[in-house]
């Protein structure tokens, strides 16, 4: 059995500063992490792997990223905490991708790396958040996506049953092989590596390909094969218009009594 | 060849881009900035160049279509379990009317049914605004199956070749758009927030909050059709359909003349001709079984609550929930949190209000010790009413306020709960 799962580094704070001058985040240069709803997706693997091993199977799970080179530390990580093997896809030419051009990429990875049976993404990243890049590999791939997965219940060679969030609440549902799932943050905590899996993941394979390397069409990828573009990022301009509530607690809270008998509450 | 240019002439080597940088990709030497391997073109550096330095150059977007056979606002009426369109599908509908009206073009929604449905839907749709609906009414249609419905939409937006298609940003709308936009090869901007039109070319100016949620990113889909948006609930009004309804069914109905000249086309019954029978293509079929289904808590939901009591971290201690209870309470109202309470365990993920919880539309709202991060302040767009109590009056969220207290929260709320007693 093959697992696939798509990790993207993120910013490793989700504190901000500001520039006062240009109004813009100032990163400098923080250490990137693994997106947390992607770790949840790698212990989900993991598991897969734990269950279906004891069983007598033979379960690859490999991490599949797009980034600058500075990821492959990332990869190795997971496999310290239990992955077989990692791909990145590494490249200029890659830059600049939004979630059409990205979702291309990670699918030429995800076919050079042969047909897996599971791909399993976090629902989003936490710091682009727009949740799409699961559903996009599904739609390149033609196969079954399955979004918001809150509790893995089974997964053999050839189906998969989960519990999701849909809109009007959970569902008990099941899928066939090959899929592609999409997880929750909460679904599950990321193992800790072992010092064996730590030692291991210092010899183990990490394939670094650009965009020739994974057979990807350089007009897809990156800025080029990127419809979107930002055209302009600001910070939100906060007028408030609203009224003050002077005096002690006892008077402010006599004013919002006002306030909420004036609503006819 | 695309990709990050640095002006020697401007560029002043003041580390500003090296420091907005996330990805150690733009390095200054000999006071000149330069991009280095790590650089994913993500263009904070181009914001916060004070002089204007640095820019992304990339080549013409060539997707080789013919952008003017692309027309037409599409709406996609997502249903919800009772089998009735969704109140996110009516506030896109008055949305397009209103992108329609600058853009001279006319507003399509598109609603998937069950074989048996009524024309209920698509009497509402039109008296809310919609020119025209495209109804398909097929059992395959009556469950939202990502796949089936992706299917449907794409072949028909490669038929029928919409300019721009809306989606409401729920969880079937954030995963039914990927999946459409993947098939058609397209852009798509997910939970955007702010949507404005250009009148010449129907370009659509998709703004939506990005990284950490400090920031606004406005988004464009310049050479690709059709462009497309989830959007989020609760931000745009429900139309009233009564709004000068005429009630004469306009017979002529799919006319183009109809939203040229004039967007604030007169609501209507729904006139047979205004609705268009589609088909879903036989070979389509749902590839993943549903077999339980257990309803969200029908006590429990804050999204249509009236009265809202949100708290956040600035009530201090989960010892003093309970106090904020009994004021939700005395208010017959529901209580809400931000996310630091839920990952703190105080309270469960439902009561999230934000970005990543439940976007909210309470008349009142009276939020807590809330310091009014943009990701929860996004979630709360939708209220009319913002009461806030937060010690700091530099506090982000009095500047979402219509009334704002600075003060001890615990101590407000104490008099704000016997006052309240005492009154009833």
């Amino acid at each position: 059995m093959r697992i696939i799962v798509c990790v993207k580094a993120v910013p490793s704070t989700t504190e901000v500063k500001m520039d006062p001058v240009t109004n813009t985040i100032v990163r400098d240069g923080a250490q990137s992490v693994v997106n947390p709803f992607d770790s949840t997706a790698l212990e989900l693997a993991l598991r897969i792997k734990d269950e279906r091993e004891a069983l007598g199977d033979d379960v690859r799970v490999t991490v599949l990223s797009m980034g600058i080179p500075d990821t492959e530390r990332l990869l190795r990580d997971c496999i310290a905490r239990g992955a077989d093997d990692g791909l990145l896809l590494s490249d200029r030419a890659f830059a600049g991708a939004d979630t059409l051009a990205t979702s291309y990429a990670l699918s030429c990875g995800i076919r050079h790396l042969g047909r897996p049976d599971v791909v399993i993404c976090g629902k989003m990243a936490v710091d682009g958040d727009t949740a799409q890049i699961g559903p996009e590999i599904a739609g390149v791939l033609d196969v079954p996506c399955i979004a918001d997965v809150r509790e893995l219940l089974a997964c053999d060679g050839n189906c998969l049953r989960v519990r999701r969030g849909t809109d009007a609440g959970i569902e008990l549902v099941e899928a066939p092989l090959p899929a592609v799932i999409t997880v929750a943050k909460d679904a599950a905590q990321l193992r800790m590596p072992a010092i064996c899996g730590v030692r291991a993941s210092l010899a183990a394979p990490v394939e670094v390909l650009d965009v020739a390397g994974v057979g990807a069409d350089p007009a897809r990828c990156g800025l080029a094969g990127s419809p979107t573009q930002v055209v302009r990022s600001f910070v939100p301009e906060r007028s408030s218009g609203g009224a003050w509530l002077e005096g002690s607690p006892a008077q402010q809270a006599e004013q919002l009594v006002e306030l909420v008998e004036g609503m006819g509450l | 060849m695309s990709g990050l240019v640095v002006d020697a002439e401007r560029c002043i080597g003041c580390r500003r881009c090296v420091r907005a940088c996330g990805s150690a990709g733009i390095e200054v030497v000999d006071r000149l900035a330069r991009p280095t391997q790590g650089c994913i073109l993500c263009g904070a550096c181009v914001d916060a160049c004070p002089v204007d330095a640095i820019s992304i150059e990339r080549d013409a977007s060539a997707s080789g279509q013919d952008l003017d056979a692309y027309r037409d606002i599409w709406v996609f009426a997502q249903l919800d379990a009772a089998g009735s369109v969704e109140r996110v599908a009516l506030e896109l509908v008055g949305k397009a009317r209103q992108l329609a009206a600058v853009r001279g073009c006319r507003v399509v929604a598109v609603l998937g049914e069950g074989a048996g449905a009524s024309d209920d839907n698509a009497r509402l749709l039109m008296s809310s605004g919609a020119d025209e609906v495209l109804r398909c009414r097929d059992d395959r249609l009556a469950t939202l199956d990502t796949e089936v419905y992706a299917r449907w939409l794409t072949s028909l937006a490669e038929e029928r070749r919409p300019e721009t298609v809306l989606l409401g940003a729920t969880a079937f709308g954030r995963e039914l758009a990927p999946a459409v936009a993947v098939r058609l090869r397209t852009g798509l901007t997910a939970d955007c927030t702010v949507l404005e039109i250009d009148q010449a070319s129907g370009q659509l100016q998709q703004t939506r909050p990005a990284f950490g949620g400090n920031l606004m990113a406005t988004i464009v889909c310049p050479g690709h059709r059709p462009q497309m948006a989830t959007v989020r609930p609760g931000i745009f009004p429900v139309p009233d359909p009564a709004d000068g309804s005429s009630l004469t069914a306009s017979s002529e109905g799919d006319a183009t003349s109809d939203g040229q000249t004039s967007g604030e086309r007169p609501a209507s019954g729904a006139a047979a001709d205004d609705v268009t029978e589609v088909k879903l293509d036989p070979a389509v079929s749902s590839r993943i079984r549903v077999l339980e289904h257990e309803p969200v808590d029908a006590g429990a939901s804050i999204a249509d609550a009236e009265v809202l009591v949100v708290v956040g971290r600035g009530i201090g201690s989960k010892k003093n929930l309970p106090l904020m209870r009994r004021l939700a309470e005395l208010l017959g109202a529901e209580l809400g949190c931000t996310r630091p309470l839920v990952e703190a365990g105080w309270l469960e993920y439902r009561h999230q209000v934000g970005q990543t919880g439940v976007s909210v539309a309470p008349r009142l709202l009276l939020s807590i010790g809330v310091s009014g991060a943009i990701q929860h302040l996004a979630g709360i767009g939708g209220a009319q009413t913002v009461v806030a109590i937060n010690e700091d009056s530099e506090a982000p969220i009095f500047g979402a306020s219509d009334c704002c207290v600075v003060g001890d929260c615990i101590e407000v709320v104490n008099e704000l709960v016997a006052q309240l007693e005492r009154r009833s």
